[in-house]
């Protein structure tokens, strides 16, 4: 049966490509920090979809306990699926260095520290897929959310580097650009519903971006033609909107 | 943040901040952090009963927990929508103990409101199935209850609105089924004496509930459909089922996509619904078999048809009386066809007995029925309660959005009891919902 880890579980994106891939058949290994959060989750998928659903704990930015994580796991995963994130508020993090670095690790620099480990692994055995949930506020850096867009940008960066090397080994990187999402982190926010996506559709779009080999999915399709104008905008007038 | 919600009936409208949580420690910071709260499941209730200016939606925490398939015991997170209960259990072989008219709920609104199925005779409320259930006091502090532990809280959980504490997990009873069929039977009645007496002669049947034509006036006064089933056993399916005998009914169902002027529901299309309606059952009587969510669920393969009522949304009006009160039902029935504000969903049931603190049957006959919002609606409404309460009824809060406290103290026996357990678990009335503090249970 193949096996999907999921890294930072306890998300509402998390949940639902657990669901998706669940109901497809896949074991599932799912991975948060709070391990005890997730076990209401591993009775719901075992019982709804009867697959075996295991709980790891993972912090990402727990560096140094990367590898042994992986080492760890009793069975190596077929597709390995990074969805935890951090917004932050842009506010406090451009005066308060550790909210800053707390956006920087857990969005960019925890995913490449997990990333480098699995992706060696999979490029070893000739095969695997990665998904990397990045953001399109990585596409262009706003005054509204640029630390946390600038950290996506180098997770966007890193997973089109990764997909170009592994490439030749078989291997298949995803990186998915979900716009917006209703979810327990923009829960604050008033999103507009035509552009916001529901967390079960990530979980439709990952799973057939994995089935098709696709490499770099919006979940609203229209979310593509939105940064194509919106990276098209000169930067002498872009510095001057505001975004 | 603040947004605007409602209830099924769309009225009223307010602005709330709603929370969600999907895990227990983000449960307990929210209640710890906020001024006061309502619980919040699917907004199925029709009126103001889980509206606040604060709520706290249980949607994310939906997660099942456990399920007996030898047994037919489940247990899941409160949020959990029957819909979902239903693609688990019936290709297991068992079904809702209790189920009502709409499987879009969550399983703490199945104990909030208590809610009753066309088995209520039979069967009881949904409380009836009830094992066991944790329940978040307004301190944050988790209780356990059950008819056996903590009764006081269980009992004025079970119908209480949401006012003693925010439900997180509960277990129950499923009931065992051979098929996700039912063995469905239509008969017709010219009018209400007919109906009254079809309901007697079919009451065996385990499931049964009749649709009237308020509107009719004369001789066709009440003329209705009685429809009774039965879950079907295998041998009664066509040999075409036979070999997937518990298989779930496809997926279909269309959306009112924009809130309807409300002329569109003037009594003149009323009068064409129920002519249609009426029409289909051209014979006397109808036998079939049919899959399960259209015998329980008709209404909802129209998904958002309450928006069919428009921008001023509507309410529902439902009451029991007695069974002895048969004129209560003749003279509100009348009082109905007379104003000509009426509904195109009435709906009779039949009550058996029950026994509890503070939920909404007693043995007799219930009648639901739609009012689209319009200025001298208030008034009528509050004349209906007069009538209701002279002959012995009372009203359904989970309906409500406009009853007066003395309707609501005249027709609950043990109102002061509930009373006085609401407010040993939630003694600052922390928890409290805009209809709890019109109906002065909060206040
Ligand atoms: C088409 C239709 C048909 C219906 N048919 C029937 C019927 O046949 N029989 C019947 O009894 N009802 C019927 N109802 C009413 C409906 O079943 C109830 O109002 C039910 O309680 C709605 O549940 P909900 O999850 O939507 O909760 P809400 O409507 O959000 O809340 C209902 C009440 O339950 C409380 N509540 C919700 N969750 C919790 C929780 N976790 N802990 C504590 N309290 C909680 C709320 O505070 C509120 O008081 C019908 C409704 C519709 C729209």
């Amino acid at each position: 049966m193949p096996t999907v880890l999921i890294l930072g579980a306890s998300s509402d994106m998390a949940v639902a490509i657990a669901k998706k891939f669940a109901s497809k058949g896949y074991a599932i290994q799912l991975a948060a920090r709070q391990v005890h959060r997730l076990q209401p989750l591993q009775s719901d998928l075992t019982i709804r979809y009867q697959q075996s659903c295991d709980l790891y704990e993972f912090d990402a930015l727990a560096f140094n306990t990367h590898a042994a994580f992986f080492d760890s796991l009793p069975i190596k995963p077929d597709i390995a699926i990074c969805v935890f994130g951090y917004l932050g508020e842009n506010e406090t993090a451009r005066a308060n260095w550790q909210e800053s670095e707390k956006i920087i690790h857990t969005n960019y620099t925890g995913a490449v520290s997990i990333l480098n480990v699995i992706s060696n692994y999979f490029a070893a055995r000739k095969q695997g897929a990665i998904v990397g949930i990045s953001s399109v506020a990585g596409e262009r850096g706003r005054q509204s959310n640029y630390i946390y867009g600038s950290a996506k940008a180098g997770f966007t960066a890193y997973l089109s580097g990764l997909r170009n090397r592994l490439f030749r080994e078989g291997v298949h990187v995803v990186s998915v650009q979900p716009g917006f999402v209703y979810t327990r982190m923009t829960e604050n926010l008033a999103l507009p519903a035509l552009l916001t996506a529901k967390p079960e559709a990530v979980g439709e779009t990952v799973y057939k971006a994995v089935v098709r080999k696709q490499n770099v999915v919006y979940v609203k399709w229209f979310w593509r033609w939105i940064m194509l104008i919106i990276k098209s905008i000169p930067e002498f007038m872009f510095k001057k909107l505001k975004l | 943040m603040k947004k605007s919600i409602a209830n099924w009936g769309n009225y009223p409208v307010m602005e709330s901040d709603e929370k969600l949580f999907s895990f227990d420690d983000q449960l307990q910071e929210i209640i710890r952090t906020s001024g006061h709260f309502i619980p919040r499941g699917n907004g199925r209730c029709y009126g103001d009963a889980s509206l606040s200016t604060e709520t706290i939606n249980t949607l994310k925490y939906d997660k099942i927990l456990s399920f007996d398939t030898v047994n037919g015991i489940f247990e899941c997170q409160s949020g959990l929508v029957l819909d979902q209960v239903l693609e688990v259990i019936v290709p297991k072989g068992w079904f809702l103990p209790v189920t009502p008219g709409t499987k879009f709920i969550t399983v703490g609104g199945a104990v909030g409101s208590d809610v009753h199925g066309k088995n209520h005779h039979v069967d009881g409320c949904f409380s009836n199935h009830v094992i066991e259930m944790d329940v978040v006091l307004a301190n944050g502090q988790t209780t356990t209850c059950s008819p056996q532990q903590h009764t006081d809280l269980f009992e004025a959980t079970c119908g209480g609105m949401g006012l003693t504490g925010l439900i997180t997990r509960i277990k129950f009873r499923l009931k065992k089924i051979e098929t996700s069929f039912i063995r469905q039977r239509q008969i017709k009645a010219a009018n209400l004496e007919e109906l009254i007496r079809l309901f007697e002669e079919y009451q065996h049947y385990t499931y049964s509930m009749a649709w009237i034509d308020c509107l009719k006036k004369g001789k066709d006064f009440g003329r209705s459909i009685l429809i009774v089933g039965e879950h079907a056993t295998v041998n009664e399916l066509k040999e075409q089922h036979r070999n997937d005998p518990l298989a779930l009914p496809r997926k279909k169902s269309i959306s009112f996509p924009f809130n309807l002027p409300s002329w569109v529901l003037n009594t003149w299309s009323v009068k064409a619904f129920n002519f249609l309606y009426y029409a289909k059952n051209f014979k006397k009587e109808i036998n079939n078999l049919v899959p399960y969510e259209p015998f329980f669920y008709p209404l909802d393969a129209i998904l958002h048809w309450n928006r069919g009522y428009g921008k001023k949304g509507f309410v529902q009006y439902q009451f029991v009386l007695p069974l002895h009160a048969k004129e209560g039902l003749i003279d509100i029935l009348n009082r109905i066809s007379d104003k000509g504000l009426g509904s195109f969903l009435a709906v009779l049931k039949v009550f058996g007995k029950q026994e509890s603190l503070i939920s909404f049957p007693f043995e007799g006959f219930t009648l639901a029925l739609d009012f689209p919002v319009r200025k001298d609606l208030f008034a009528f409404l509050d004349e209906l309660d007069q009538v209701v309460l002279r002959y012995g009824g009372r009203l359904y809060m989970s309906k409500d959005a406009r009853m007066r406290p003395e309707i609501l103290e005249a027709g609950y026996p043990r109102l002061e009891e509930f009373k006085a357990i609401v407010k040993k678990y939630n003694p600052d009335a922390k928890i409290r919902s805009v209809q709890s503090d019109r109906l002065l249970l909060t206040k």
